[in-house]
């Protein structure tokens, strides 16, 4: 995978004629999980949670998928993808099915920090062998820009929004990959589409495992978070590089912290461009930044003594 | 002719999943179709049958991955009751409106508030709009026999469509009947393969499963899926016809008990038709023309059918084991009245509610409706048209 002209190659899972926003980075960052997940070793089917995702590339009569995909509902790609594993597992064994397949299930933050949860939780517990991505976008963008579980301290989102007395998002960003930690599976991952050949990696390292993967990936939004459409890639490398978005492995319990910026930069090069948190820059609001910054240092702190340790389980 | 064994519903619902052997079942327990996932796991454990049982945390979670494991391309089947029904019926429109021949035992039991474990209609009766075929069976035999005719009826081209069989809760499925059990393979052959249309599975011809229809579209959707659904009804005669042939039990759409005469009809589903059956046995013997019309198929309802049948009734009474929740009264009576409207001779109809959280409804209360019908014939009046048996005091 070193070299771009050669993923430029590989048959495209995605194809083009979705309907996303432009300047969305669902399918751009799809398109390299795709690129990744092209061997000839094995077939990729793969399944959606309803969102932006799931709606602009699946609207009857038309698809954008030149594989395999299934969309149920909102709250349960795990299941679906489990119950798609599980009669994969069925037919394989009565020798209905010769050809060696991989599971891929897709969702954003909505679906899985916080409605799919408890079905993500069941199907990793299970140990169903697929790998989930989480195109983490903040928000639930499809609906319109409404606060999840993953909507950053202080964003402004329209149900928390910026107001004379209060001023977006009180609580802070759930820790998803700690919780599904918890479930002591083999391999979980975070990255950035702005780090490809390490988001690529990532993806065919999951695929590999004999078990349950997850990886969380920051997916800019356009239109939710208020940038210009061709600042997605920069906004998720502004991410990388104050440390908002750690890009790191857990394997086995262990962490390891795929990059480290050589400079930290402040988080509010990562905020300023961005209209959701407009309000932050504004006087009297210093506290907010200030508080943002000390829970990115929290974290990232956090993450390095635990790389330090190099204790696993 | 099978070998006769005693057994429980819920036991009669599992060695029917034993035999059928379906690729996946995903299921969650709840009281009372509990024992059925536990038998089928135990089966399993000892090796009696290979499917994939997918131990699931949530019923929304058994129909999302039975949904999964369907449009995958197999056979899948599932159990439950109540609140479980209640979690998944996002998805059970989803199953149906996908075309997926996913087949669903349902201990049917009353839904919460306030919480009560025992058998009534509440929660097969909230499903109704779901675009499932729906099979009542009255004992362990009938939800035996249905699951086999399901699974036929629901994989038939014509109607791809997921069905469930429901029995009453604790009422059949906690109690021992003696029934009989065919043998394993003329149930295998009586089922035959499945071959699933557009598998998710076949990875050389790509297909999008769940993709959203925009209005210009939907609406073609929903009456392709109703096409189906309806096409149910002669499908469900033909099975039932097939099932007569193989195993000398043959179905219908409903049962006519000491119809023929009858002057007095009882038209009801599930396990109280054994106790109207009973008391129609000894109003007879007293020279009333008692009879019973037991609907075996309530989704699609074959409301001409049964209203060519009630037309030469003098009175009918309705039961329903759901509270009417604000509607004239309950679904089945509202469904029998409403056919009855197309009939020349239209008798009086009435309806009751009986049974609801598990309350007891015996031979006295049955002859108590016949009483109420001879009185309305009698008298010309129709005193209530809605009434319940066996509640404390009296309605209305």
């Amino acid at each position: 995978m070193a070299f771009l002209n050669e993923v430029a190659k590989k048959k495209e899972g995605l194809v083009n004629g979705h309907r996303l926003c432009p300047g969305c980075t669902h399918s751009i960052i799809v398109r390299q999980i795709m690129a990744a997940a092209e061997t000839e070793k094995y077939d990729i089917v793969a399944a959606s949670a309803t969102g932006c995702f799931e709606v602009s590339t699946g609207l009857y009569p038309y698809t954008s998928w030149n594989i395999p995909w299934i969309h149920n509902a909102f709250e349960n790609v795990a299941s679906t993808i489990s119950g798609v594993e599980a009669m994969y597992k069925a037919l394989k064994k009565k020798g209905k099915i010769d050809k060696d397949i991989r599971f891929i299930a897709i969702a954003s933050d909505g679906g899985t920090y916080d409605i799919g949860l408890q079905a993500l939780s069941g199907a990793i517990e299970r140990g169903h062998r697929f790998l989930y991505i989480c195109n983490d976008n903040n928000a639930y963008q499809n609906t319109g820009n409404q606060r999840s579980g993953a909507t950053p301290f202080a964003a402004n989102t329209t149900t928390s929004p910026n107001g004379s007395v209060i001023h977006g998002k009180t609580q802070s960003q759930k820790d998803i990959m700690s919780i599904l930690e918890g479930h002591h599976m083999k391999y979980l991952a975070q990255a950035s589409p702005s780090n490809w050949r390490d988001l690529m990696n990532k993806v065919k390292t999951a695929l590999d495992v004999d078990g349950p993967t997850y990886i969380n990936i920051i997916e800019p939004c356009t239109t939710g978070w208020g940038f210009p459409p061709d600042q997605a890639i920069n906004m998720a490398q502004l991410a990388v590089d104050t440390c908002v978005w750690p890009i790191y492995e857990v394997v086995e319990g262990k962490v390891k912290i795929n990059y480290k910026p050589k400079t930290k930069l402040p988080v509010e090069e990562y905020l300023k461009p961005q209209k959701r948190f407009a309000h932050i820059f504004k006087k009297g609001n210093e506290g907010l930044l200030e508080e943002f910054q000390a829970q990115i240092d929290r974290r990232w702190n956090w993450l390095l003594k635990r790389e330090e340790s190099g204790i696993g389980y | 002719m099978g070998k006769k064994v005693a057994l429980t519903g819920n036991e009669a619902a599992a060695h029917a999943m034993r035999q059928i052997n379906p690729d996946v079942i995903a299921a969650f327990p709840i009281t009372p179709s509990t024992p059925i996932p536990q038998g089928v796991a135990q089966f399993i454990a000892d090796g009696k049958m290979d499917t994939e049982f997918v131990t699931v945390e949530s019923e929304h979670s058994a129909m999302s991955a039975c949904v999964g494991a369907a449009a995958a391309g197999g056979r899948v089947m599932t159990a439950t009751s109540a609140n479980g029904l209640a979690l998944m019926w996002e998805i059970l429109y989803i199953a149906s409106g996908s075309r997926l021949p996913i087949v669903t035992a349902i201990a049917a039991r009353a839904l919460s508030g306030p919480l009560n474990i025992h058998g009534d209609h509440s929660d097969v009766m909230g499903i109704r709009d779901a675009g499932w075929i729906e099979i009542a069976a009255e004992n362990s035999q009938e939800t035996y026999d249905g699951l086999i005719q399901a699974i036929k009826i629901a994989e038939n081209k014509d109607v791809m469509t997921p069905a469930t069989v429901f029995f009453d809760g604790f009422d059949i499925s906690h109690s021992i009947e003696i029934w009989e059990m065919e043998e394993d393979k003329k149930v295998k052959d009586f089922i035959g393969e499945y071959t699933p249309l557009y598998p998710l599975l076949n990875t050389k011809e790509p297909v999008t499963h769940g993709a959203w229809a925009p209005p210009d579209w939907y609406f073609e959707h929903r009456m392709n899926q109703l096409e189906g659904l309806l096409n149910a009804k002669e499908v469900v005669k033909q099975v039932g016809k097939e099932f007569g042939k193989e195993f000398g039990r043959e179905y219908g759409l409903f049962e006519e008990y000491k119809m023929d005469d009858a002057e007095y009809v009882i038209v009801a589903m599930g396990s109280v038709c054994g106790t109207t059956k009973d008391a129609i046995d000894s109003l007879r013997a007293q020279g009333v023309k008692a009879g019973l019309l037991k609907v075996r198929l309530f989704r699609p309802f074959p409301y001409q059918e049964i209203a060519e049948l009630l037309s030469n009734a003098k009175a009918v009474a309705v039961l329903d084991r759901v509270s009417p929740a604000g509607a004239q009264g309950g679904p089945l009576f509202t469904e029998v009245r409403s056919a009855l409207y197309d009939v020349n001779n239209r008798p009086p109809v009435v309806d009751y509610t009986y049974g609801l959280g598990g309350r007891d409804t015996q031979p006295k209360h049955i002859k108590s409706v016949y009483e109420a019908l001879m009185q309305i014939v009698n008298t010309g009046k129709v005193e209530k048209q809605f009434d319940c048996l066996n509640l404390r005091g009296t309605w209305g």
